[in-house]
């Protein structure tokens, strides 16, 4: 039996039991239960941190909505609400799949937990990918841009530049996250596959988990905000 | 709190071999460049503590000697330093206007705004928690270290890199828009790069602020030793939690502001540009709704090292424990509502009413510390050793500090003093005479257990008079010159006005000799300070119950609260004699016959 303070790497090489069943405790836990609770306590935390950021781009939207309806209600005319709502789906959908890769993972079913993982990545290149084909560069290229870049030549509204500023800002920093998810999905496949999660240890999963789902919640607020407004 | 060999809590300690972890934590790990390569990975929070230590204390420097040269400007109603002037101070002074920024009053702007960024976003923000609170909030709850190691490091180099931005805008002869960075001013002044690496060194300093909040909220929640409720904490993990809450919820707000502000340099995006239809005073409001909370971020950790210190060298139970940390609380939660108070002009007049109103609010919880930390005085066996002499100075000073902040508050009066020196005294009254005298009070009452050694007390109560002194010199005079209509930030003024900004230059030379003062006596301790005993000031907290510099585990086994932190009444302090801190004569229980 291995003492309870050393790491896994110190273990001894005969011991082939899968990684997560081999995992010991920061040296500063008394036990595995604590450490996983204050992981959780952070990430949850981070969230929050998470929802006062956004909070800032959607208290720019109230200010400017308030101040120009009509230049938002028309600026929100430009964009195609079958878009938003393909990429609100596929996001739900890999909200799901992750939810579903963590329980796999404490029922040791390790194959369908990479399934669920790799479709929640793949769903999170497909938001981007429509995200930036069919939104971001259409519209870059029709002169639909923030601010003093603004350059189209058939505004409705004196005010839709800033339109495109809070448009661009708010789903330019929410597909920052999804990006930022991405990488940290593919990380988990990856650990994941090596054998570090399993029912007595996916701490990591827990968290990744929670703030994907954060991602998702902010673009269910943004998608209704920014395309079904008049 | 006596330490008791629990044989469950380490069952694994005499089969692992332990023996390095039994070793100071300043014990170098073998040559010089392996001891380099250990400090700079470590995860241990008191070697992070002490590398934040001495990073905030040099950014406490370089802000000090910018602020040194702001006063020797002011000396002369009109202008004192020329090109031809030589000496570290002026090298900016001059620099700047070689390197063809346009005039010495644009000069100064810059050396204002550099004080003004360095001092807020360097110095005070990540100050006390990051240094002191670091190291000690661990060791005060019992525990090996705090929840998440890795990422207390991972602020540490992330404060680094923030200040590396910052000190390159500095060295590119740096900005001019004022530590507040109002737009449209800050989006169309000269010096593209200048302006975006200091908006990006404050984006990215408010991640390390963010960092080490949630570790410490995380740490109080889970790390306390066994028997430590919370109404057993020391009062300084109040302060240092209610600080870390605020840290965590408005520190991002800072950060979405600084990425608008950082685009709308760059491309001109128009969400606070008036030009195109954006609202400045937007950007007001996102910028006050982090900077106003997180001048709690500044003075709650002061509050909790005042709460200690008083306590310790008055060998007195703490008056109203319970109403000083809700209190705490009670700041943090109030700090949110009252931002609008930077912008009495800026808004509609029942928001500004509304706004002076809940700032009043703010008034009750610092005012309950204030009368209880009086109250634990009262027949109290003071001494007055250093700390205690900066505790005391905190008191008289912060009091001046707050009581100017309720003219301030009333929007008739700061219709008048608004924008004026009374604002810079008050400001520094409580920035300076709160929280640096309290830094210094905690570095001085937690040095020996930094570095187990003791100070020269003689040499360190010349610095603190000469800091005192000088302070108030320094700030004094400027509630004067603000009353009488000195508007802050011009770098030149009436003749009338030239006593009273001499005095205050004077003292703020005195100021900066009682800083050289302590620098030595600190140097000199290190150097050659005699052995500190394991707890020299008697104090009941857990940090004093390990050896005299901490082992690397901080315990060498894991402590168990058995009394309260301020039972001075009561117990014995853990490494002390009965005839060093005597016990109070126990009363005679009559029974009713």
């Amino acid at each position: 039996m291995a003492t309870i303070d050393s790491g896994p790497g110190q273990l001894p090489a005969e011991d082939k039991r899968p990684r997560w069943e081999r995992y010991v405790h920061g040296h500063h836990w008394r036990n595995a239960d604590d450490e996983f609770d204050a992981a959780k306590i952070g990430i949850w935390l981070f969230l929050a941190t998470e929802i006062l950021l956004f909070s800032g781009l959607f208290c720019a939207y109230a200010v400017f909505r308030m101040l120009y309806p009509e230049a938002i209600a028309a600026g929100s005319g430009y964009l195609d609400w079958r878009f938003g709502a393909i990429n609100t789906v596929v996001l739900l959908l890999s909200s799901w799949t992750i939810a579903m890769a963590i329980r796999c993972v404490q029922l040791d079913q390790q194959k369908w937990a990479t399934i669920h993982l790799t479709i929640t990545w793949l769903c999170a290149a497909a938001f981007l990918a429509i995200k930036f084909a069919f939104e971001y560069a259409p519209k870059w290229a029709e002169g639909k841009r923030p601010g003093n870049l603004f350059s189209y030549p058939y505004a409705a509204e004196t005010h839709e530049p800033i339109w495109w500023s809070i448009y661009y800002m708010a789903t330019g920093v929410h597909a920052t996250h999804v990006l930022i998810g991405m990488g940290l999905i593919a990380y988990l496949i990856v650990r994941q596959r090596r054998g570090y999660y399993g029912p007595k240890h996916y701490t990591m999963m827990e968290g990744v988990g929670l703030y994907w789902h954060i991602v998702d919640l902010v673009w269910i607020f943004l998608f209704p905000l920014l395309y079904l407004v008049h | 709190m006596t330490t008791v060999d629990r044989g469950l809590d380490h069952a694994h300690d005499g089969a692992h071999d332990h023996g390095h972890h039994d070793v100071p934590y300043l014990t170098p790990k073998g040559g010089p460049i392996a001891t380099v390569w250990d400090w700079m990975t470590t995860v241990d929070h008191k070697k992070i503590g002490v590398m934040y230590l001495f990073a905030v204390l040099f950014m406490f420097f370089i802000g000090g000697v910018l602020a040194l040269a702001l006063r020797i400007e002011l000396l002369e109603p009109t202008r004192v330093v020329d090109g031809e002037l030589q000496g570290a101070a002026f090298a900016m002074l001059a620099g700047g206007e070689a390197a063809g920024v346009a005039s010495v009053g644009s000069v100064y702007n810059r050396i204002m705004t550099l004080h003004g960024a360095v001092m807020v976003f360097m110095f005070i923000v990540p100050g006390i928690p990051a240094s002191l609170g670091n190291f000690f909030l661990p060791l005060q709850l019992g525990a090996k270290d705090v929840a998440f190691p890795k990422l207390n490091l991972t602020s540490w180099y992330v404060y680094l890199f923030g200040s590396l931005f910052g000190v390159s805008s500095m060295l590119m002869t740096g900005v001019d828009t004022g530590w507040t960075f109002y737009t449209p001013y800050s989006t169309t002044t000269d010096g593209q790069a200048q302006i975006v690496l200091m908006i990006l060194a404050v984006f990215i300093l408010g991640f390390s602020s963010i960092f080490t909040g949630l570790n410490f909220i995380v740490t109080t929640h889970k790390l306390r030793a066994p028997g430590l409720g919370w109404f057993d904490l020391p009062l300084f993990i109040w302060a240092i939690y209610a600080t870390s809450i605020i840290q965590v919820l408005a520190t991002p707000v800072i950060g979405v502001t600084f990425l608008l502000l950082l685009f709308e340099r760059l491309f001109q995006i128009g969400i606070f540009d008036p030009g195109l239809g954006g609202d400045p005073v937007l950007f007001q409001h996102f910028f006050w709704f982090y900077s106003h909370p997180v001048v709690y971020v500044m003075i709650l950790p002061a509050m909790g090292i005042i709460s200690e210190v008083l306590a310790v060298f008055s060998r007195k139970k703490l008056f109203g424990y319970r109403a000083i940390a809700f209190s705490s609380l009670a700041i943090a939660g109030v700090s949110f509502l009252v931002w609008g108070h930077h912008m009495f002009t800026s808004q509609g007049e029942l928001a500004a009413m509304i706004f002076s109103f809940l700032t009043f609010l703010v008034a009750i919880p610092t005012a309950v510390k204030v009368f209880n930390w009086i109250a634990t005085l009262y027949k109290g066996s003071i001494s007055f050793q250093t700390p205690m002499m900066y505790a005391l100075a905190f008191l008289f000073l912060f009091s001046i500090g707050g009581l100017t902040g309720l003219p301030l508050g009333a929007l008739s009066t700061d219709l008048h003093l608004h924008d004026s020196y009374f604002v810079v005294a008050h400001f520094h009254y409580v920035m300076f005479g709160g929280t640096v005298i309290a830094f210094l009070s905690g570095i001085h009452y937690w040095w020996p257990k930094m570095f187990g050694r003791m100070y020269d007390e003689r040499w360190s109560h010349v610095g603190f008079w000469l800091v005192f002194v000088g302070f108030n010199l320094t700030f004094f005079t400027q509630f004067f010159l603000g009353t009488q209509g000195m508007p802050r930030r011009y770098v030149s003024y009436i003749d009338e006005f030239t006593l009273l900004h001499q005095i205050s230059t004077y003292g703020s030379w005195i100021l900066g000799l009682g800083f050289i003062v302590h620098l030595f006596v600190l140097l000199h301790s290190l150097v050659a300070g005699p052995k500190a005993p394991q707890n020299p000031w008697g104090a009941l907290t857990m940090e004093w119950e390990t050896d005299p510099i901490p082992v690397e585990h901080n315990f060498r086994h894991e402590p168990v609260a058995t009394h309260g932190p301020y039972d001075f009444e009561d117990v014995v302090p853990p490494g002390c004699t009965e005839e060093q801190f005597p016990l109070p004569p126990k009363e005679e229980v009559r029974t009713a016959h």
